[in-house]
């Protein structure tokens, strides 16, 4: 029986594992040196917040893995020995005929700072949340470099601890280098009004410590000096390579695969944050750290080791994100500067955190992305839309369809076909009046 | 809306705090049901409302009732306020307030003062398990036709009103909307919801106590009527169907639904009754499982696993198992609160009643 031994246990490995199983009867081993049980990394906030304990962040119970006969070893790999087809863990040495490399990711440091300091760090893994509570016991200011994603989950968890935070952005705005500027501006309000001090076009130039090597203040690049007791570093995360360097499996900045996620070595393949695509798809990136493309190579490498070769192919883009209260979803393309034969159509509601964007081609008026804030859209439609490239007319008339929000919510639909008829008189879209009564009953007997 | 330390709090962590709670309500429960002399001050403190809605003195369940309904409607104005931003939440509240001021206390106090049988119009058998007793039967063919609607009304609700109002809704237009059972939970029991049983095993011991629980009490009602219809006391000639009438409102109406329905709030979350016990809500459940409109959509592939769903649901349905595979929820038990959709940081869940799918 062939033996299939996947390094690493976060969602990409897991994925791989549990679909390996689905689809044969192979010995499956999962390898990790974080963690012994399959966590949800993404939910590591919520266990600092004490919304959930660690054990409610466990997607499955713990006697799954053995009822599914994937055996877990919580133990690391010292290297790999590619021409004897073994991994030297500690204490033994395991043999595989397939391997599978998901060894994620690790958080960025500056090469200015010294990453011995105490009270400074990164959030990836799960020591780095053990590390975290101690670092951040009984402190009162904190200094997050770098805004993006892990940025804000980080500054939404100090605020809840009552920690005061400042947060240095190397662009104009928040998360700037993705968003457009209208949602990069809504999402630094409100980091503002939730008391998070924003200090954009601004680096972090040095840290000073105490005599026990404790962060006591921090320099920014415009020679700003702020007193903290705290230094998180947020400015993004790089490929895990440890294992493959000065080995023959081919790396630059991640570990280098096919389409079919073949390393350069046979039998060896690899999936999730420490992929580098050396084809990458149009329009997509060559590395792409994000929970729904581990998933999903998870699942192709397991149809390609189980018999039936499968190209890595992501279908439409998407992603999603909440930046404190305020929900994110993108689908398709849309880039912070609209190129050439691109429009867009915005709609923002004032009064809350809702705004809703529609980038198409200028010619064919077809739609190319759809961006959302403070509102919940159903993925499967907009997928369609815009593979079916769709006109901006056709999805306006059925956005309705779209539309995830809860039972009950304020409806924004008409106010947003408002403004698109104000904006191209020439070519209005009907609007439906308010449900009537029969209407209402017609819907619930149809 | 956050629920941030709530895993730190030791009234919400089945800590110190929690367990006095739990102790304190299940001490008041045993005292109300069993030794309600001992309490008398206590339930004289109500005699001028009792008077002044039914002219008389206050007994054990106009105080329980009374201060039953005082803990939802102010536990459920906090509720309303913590879910201030979702108007699924705040109608949700509302209505069960709603239903808990006029129809499960007011009108049958105000029946009660103009000397017409009790009833709880919205309250339904066999949850209502004395619905069909010798007693309630006389009294209301004893009132006339009200008497004569009461029971027709009852009748209805079960035979018509729940298949019907499940297809086309779910059972949440009983169980989170209507209930008194489900009122309380829903706002006095909030703040416990994180601490029911997400396991397997918790869900098979469910389904055997749930429906074996149903089964009980459609026995004791059938032995009920045969005594009620042929006078005789004995069913096959060998159990007292009396005996079996003073178990089931023993063991399940005092002790199940009341005292561990409500003590253990602290200790396994705020459904406990509802999700192990309620045979009225074994019956909607089956109608929602098999013959409904209503689910919890899944968004699609946007699970991040993260597990804040099945921590927070009530019921302990692990909805994460089925988010995080795409697949929509239809499951018996689920109540429809919504706070899975609510608590969800990606967007992924929605109550949603779809014609066909």
């Amino acid at each position: 029986m062939k033996h299939i031994v996947i390094v690493g246990n976060g969602i990409a490995g897991i994925t791989a594992a549990r679909h390996i199983r689905k689809l044969s009867d192979y010995k499956i081993t999962v390898i990790s040196s974080e963690s012994k049980y399959f966590f949800s990394r993404t939910a590591l906030m919520y266990v600092y917040m004490g919304q959930m304990k660690y054990e409610h962040i466990k997607p499955y119970e713990d006697w799954f893995w053995e009822k599914n006969r994937i055996e877990l070893k919580y133990d690391k790999v010292e290297s790999i020995n590619i021409q004897r087809k073994n991994l030297q863990l500690t204490k033994e040495l395991l043999q595989y005929d397939k391997l599978i490399l998901a060894t994620g990711s690790n958080y960025n440091t500056l090469p200015n700072i010294n990453p011995e300091i105490k009270g400074v760090q990164g959030l990836y893994h799960l020591q780095d949340l053990e590390k975290l509570e101690e670092n951040t016991k009984n402190i009162n200011k904190a200094v997050i470099v770098g805004g993006g994603l892990i940025g804000v989950e980080l500054a939404e968890m100090l605020i809840s601890r009552n920690i005061e935070v400042t947060f240095l952005i190397r662009e104009n705005t928040f998360w700037g280098n993705v968003l457009p500027i209208e949602e990069a501006n809504i999402v630094t309000q409100h980091l503002k009004k939730m008391g998070i001090g924003v200090l954009i076009n601004t680096e972090l130039k040095e840290i000073y410590t105490s005599i026990n090597q404790r962060v006591v203040s921090i320099l920014t690049s415009k020679e700003e000096k702020i007193a903290c007791e705290f230094v998180g570093l947020t400015i993004g995360v790089s490929p895990n390579i440890d294992l493959v360097k000065n080995t023959s499996i081919e790396s630059q900045k991640g570990i280098l695969v096919n389409e079919y996620l073949e390393t350069n070595e046979p039998d060896i393949y690899a999936i999730g944050d420490c992929v580098e695509h050396k084809n990458p798809l149009s329009g997509r990136k060559a590395i792409e750290q994000i929970w729904y493309s581990g998933k999903l190579m998870g699942e192709t490498v397991a149809k390609s080791i189980c018999g039936s070769p499968t190209k890595y192919k992501p279908d439409i883009f998407y992603n999603s994100a909440k930046f404190f209260e305020i929900e994110y979803q993108v689908y398709g393309k849309i880039t912070q500067n609209l190129s050439a034969n691109e429009q867009t159509f915005y709609w923002k509601n004032t009064e809350n955190n809702k705004c809703l964007r529609i980038n198409y081609e200028a010619e064919s008026n077809s739609i190319i992305g759809i961006h959302a804030l403070g509102i919940r859209l159903r993925q499967a439609i907009c997928e369609k839309w815009i593979r079916d490239k769709c006109t901006i007319q056709y999805v306006l008339e059925h956005l309705e369809e779209a539309n995830f929000n809860p039972e009950f919510s304020k409806p924004f639909i008409n106010a947003m076909l408002e403004k698109y008829n104000q904006e191209y008189p020439e070519n209005p879209i009907l609007i439906k009046k308010k449900k009537s009564i029969t209407n209402l009953i017609s819907k619930i007997f149809n | 809306m956050n629920n941030n330390y709530i895993f730190q709090n030791p009234a919400t962590n089945r800590g110190w705090l929690g367990m006095l709670i739990g102790s304190l309500l299940i001490i008041f429960y045993i005292l109300l049901y069993w030794f309600p002399t001992s309490i008398q001050w206590l339930i004289s403190l109500t005699d001028p409302i009792s008077l002044f809605i039914k002219g008389k003195v206050a007994d054990q369940w106009f105080f329980y009732g009374f201060i039953y309904t005082i803990a939802i409607l102010g536990m459920g104005i906090r509720m309303i306020s913590k879910y201030r931003h979702n108007n699924y939440q705040k109608v949700r509240t509302i209505s069960v307030m709603f239903f808990q001021t006029c129809f499960a206390f007011l009108i049958p106090e105000l029946l009660a003062r103009l000397n017409l049988p009790y009833q709880d119009f919205k309250n339904i058998f066999p949850l209502d398990y004395a619905f069909f007793f010798d007693y309630n039967i006389e009294k209301k063919i004893a009132a006339g036709t009200i008497g004569y609607f009461m029971l027709a009304w009852g009748v209805f609700l079960f035979v018509v009103g729940v298949p019907v109002m499940t297809y086309f809704f779910g059972k949440r237009w009983y169980c989170s909307w209507v209930c008194g059972c489900g009122g309380l939970a829903e706002t006095v029991g909030d703040p416990f919801r994180q601490l029911s049983d997400k396991s397997l095993k918790a869900w098979k011991i469910e389904r055997y106590s749930i429906y074996g629980i149903l089964a009980f009490s459609l026995i004791m009602t059938g032995g009920v009527l045969y005594t009620f219809f042929t006078k005789e006391s004995k069913l096959f000639g060998i159990i007292d169907t009396n005996f079996i009438r003073y178990i089931y409102g023993f063991l399940i109406g005092s002790i199940f639904a009341g005292v561990v329905g409500t003590g253990f709030y602290p200790l396994m979350g705020n459904r406990v009754w509802c999700r192990f016990g309620c045979p009225l809500a074994a019956y909607l459940g089956i109608v929602q499982r098999y013959k409904s409109r209503y689910r919890i959509s899944v968004n699609a592939g946007q699970c991040i696993s993260c597990g804040n769903c099945s921590t927070f649901c009530e019921m302990g349905i692990d909805v994460r198992a089925y988010a995080q595979k795409g697949q929509d929820i239809v499951r018996a038990s689920c109540v429809g609160c919504g706070i899975c959709s609510e608590v969800c940081p990606r967007g992924v869940l929605n109550l949603e009643n779809i014609s066909s799918k």
